[in-house]
């Protein structure tokens, strides 16, 4: 079972149509990278999957279960909508960093606040006693502090994790804005062109980081303008056109025999930049 | 009369002063923060009735307003139902709480949108995000407005008088009667020392706030 389908998908802003129809499937350690001239719908793609916009049709599965479908009757709650948002994690172009925390603090706050929650809910509902509550309660701070720790080394920020984020070069700020998205274990972790805010020396640093989450078997979506990353690291690449997949297939395939027209043109024109 | 007369009786004066100040601050500020969220609200009747509020208040000039708190409601109902000072602190209250509002909105919606999204994709709920997240980025950006605004707010005291609320200037001009005048220059002694006061804890909270940047 594939731990992601997406069938049919269909956005519209107003009258444009943005997402046409597009489908696809991802295995469980797959990397997906999805290229694409600007403007043909790859954010707004990635946005549909975590809930931050809501497709006018089709359906998302998550390994096997339904994680969105348009023909459901009843809406969700914002409750239900947050719990299935950790299925996925997003790394933005932009890094959104929380300022005015360290890094490691940008690592366990969203954490620390899931797991109160939760731990509060099973207290409430006669899971655990109020003893063991008050001891995991206790200890709380400490693992999530070590498991925090753990992911900044992962991202090579270890020196680093005290720090602002306005003390941070962009591509340490992309390693920790990564980290911050792995503290919440998603299943599918996408990443909005991850190095295009960044100078160009400082893109090897983050790319370096997700080729080693690709290791690590971290199921992975990537939208990027980095053909050199897509080629190498991807399994599978999907080429983006007006809201409708132009081409699919392994990087060899993509890149070695392009079947479309458009997508030949695009792969000249990036090859010359 | 001995300076240290004048001195107290000023004093006394300068507590009413103090006790508009004070108690508008404390009730106006939650009060802006409500009515920037009913502006900003999706809710377009609710949006726009405080939006023409908040133009009506602010477009009034506030001497004007004090009289029309305070005589409205005796004009219309033939008996004040309240006195001087509470008169005083509602439009006060009002008023101030429209240019909070202000400041707070321009202050929310400057936070990038990408802040609560990250908060989003990361599990929290939106009032979780706002206090965790964008609450301390607000109060970093209003800072030095709402500086500019509370140091007015401690003059603007000045015109409770108009409806005879006996705060410093006034008790001043209970000296002049007396045929003393240098206690009228002398209030703004006090005014000088509590907003010199308030400049450097505003300066203070600025410095607090400067660890990081947005
Ligand atoms: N909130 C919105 N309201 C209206 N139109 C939008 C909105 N967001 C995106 N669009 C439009 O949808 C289309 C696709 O945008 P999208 O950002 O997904 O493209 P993209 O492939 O990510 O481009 P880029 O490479 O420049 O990032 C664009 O034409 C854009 O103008
Ligand atoms: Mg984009």
């Amino acid at each position: 079972m594939s731990i992601l389908e997406v069938n049919n998908i269909i956005k519209n802003f107003g009258q444009t149509e943005v997402l046409k129809d597009i489908s696809f499937t991802l295995e469980k350690g797959e990397v997906l990278a999805i290229i694409g001239s600007s403007g043909s719908g790859k954010t707004t793609l990635l946005r549909c999957m975590n809930y931050l916009e809501i497709p006018d049709g089709g359906t998302i599965n998550v390994n096997g279960i339904s994680y969105f479908d348009a023909n459901e009757q009843r809406s969700l709650s914002e409750k239900e909508i947050r719990l299935r948002r950790l299925h996925f994690g997003l790394v933005f172009q932009s890094f959104n960093l929380f300022p005015q925390y360290t890094v490691l603090q940008n690592l366990i706050l969203a954490p620390r606040l899931l797991r109160k929650y939760e731990l509060k809910t099973a207290l409430k509902t006669f899971q655990i006693t109020k003893n063991e509550y008050k001891e995991k309660k206790a200890a709380l701070s400490q693992e999530l502090e070590i498991n925090a720790r753990k992911l900044i080394a992962k991202v090579g920020l270890t020196e680093k994790a005290d720090f602002y984020p306005c003390q941070l070069s962009g591509g340490q700020q992309q390693r920790a804005a990564i980290a911050r998205a792995l503290s919440l274990t998603p299943d599918i972790l996408c990443f909005d062109e991850p190095t295009s805010a960044l100078d160009p020396e400082l893109t090897g640093e983050v790319l370096n980081v997700i080729k080693d989450l690709k290791s690590n078997d971290t199921t992975m979506i990537v939208v990027t303008h980095e053909m050199e990353f897509a080629k190498h690291v991807a399994d599978k690449v999907i080429f983006m056109v007006n809201g409708v997949i132009e081409e699919e297939g392994t990087p060899k395939e993509v890149f070695e025999t392009p079947k479309s027209p458009i997508l030949q043109a695009f792969l000249g024109r990036t090859a010359l930049k | 009369m001995s300076f240290l007369e004048v001195t107290l009786e000023l004093l006394s004066g300068f507590s009413m002063t103090l006790a508009i100040f004070s108690l508008t601050l404390l009730l106006a500020l939650p009060l802006g923060l409500l009515i920037s969220f009913c502006t900003m609200s999706k809710f377009k009747p609710l949006r726009y009735t405080f939006k023409v509020i908040v133009w009506i208040v602010r477009g009034v000039p506030l001497m004007l307003f004090l009289f029309i708190v305070y005589y409205f409601p005796g004009f219309v109902l033939g008996s004040p139902i309240y006195g001087r000072f509470t008169a005083t602190i509602i439009a006060f209250v009002v008023n101030y709480a429209c240019y909070f509002s202000e400041i707070f909105r321009a202050g929310i919606e400057a936070i990038p949108q990408g802040q609560t999204e990250a908060g989003l994709v990361l599990g929290m709920t939106r009032i979780q995000i706002f206090t965790y997240v964008t609450l301390q980025q607000v109060i970093k950006r209003i800072i030095p407005p709402m500086g500019n605004e509370i140091i007015t707010l401690v003059k603007d005291t000045a015109l409770a008088r108009v409806i005879t609320v006996v705060e410093i200037i006034w008790r001043a001009e209970q000296l002049m009667s007396k045929a003393i005048i240098w206690p009228l220059f002398y209030t703004a002694v006090f005014y000088l020392a509590f907003v010199g006061a308030l400049t450097l804890l505003f300066g203070y909270l600025e410095k607090k706030q400067g660890y990081y940047k947005i």
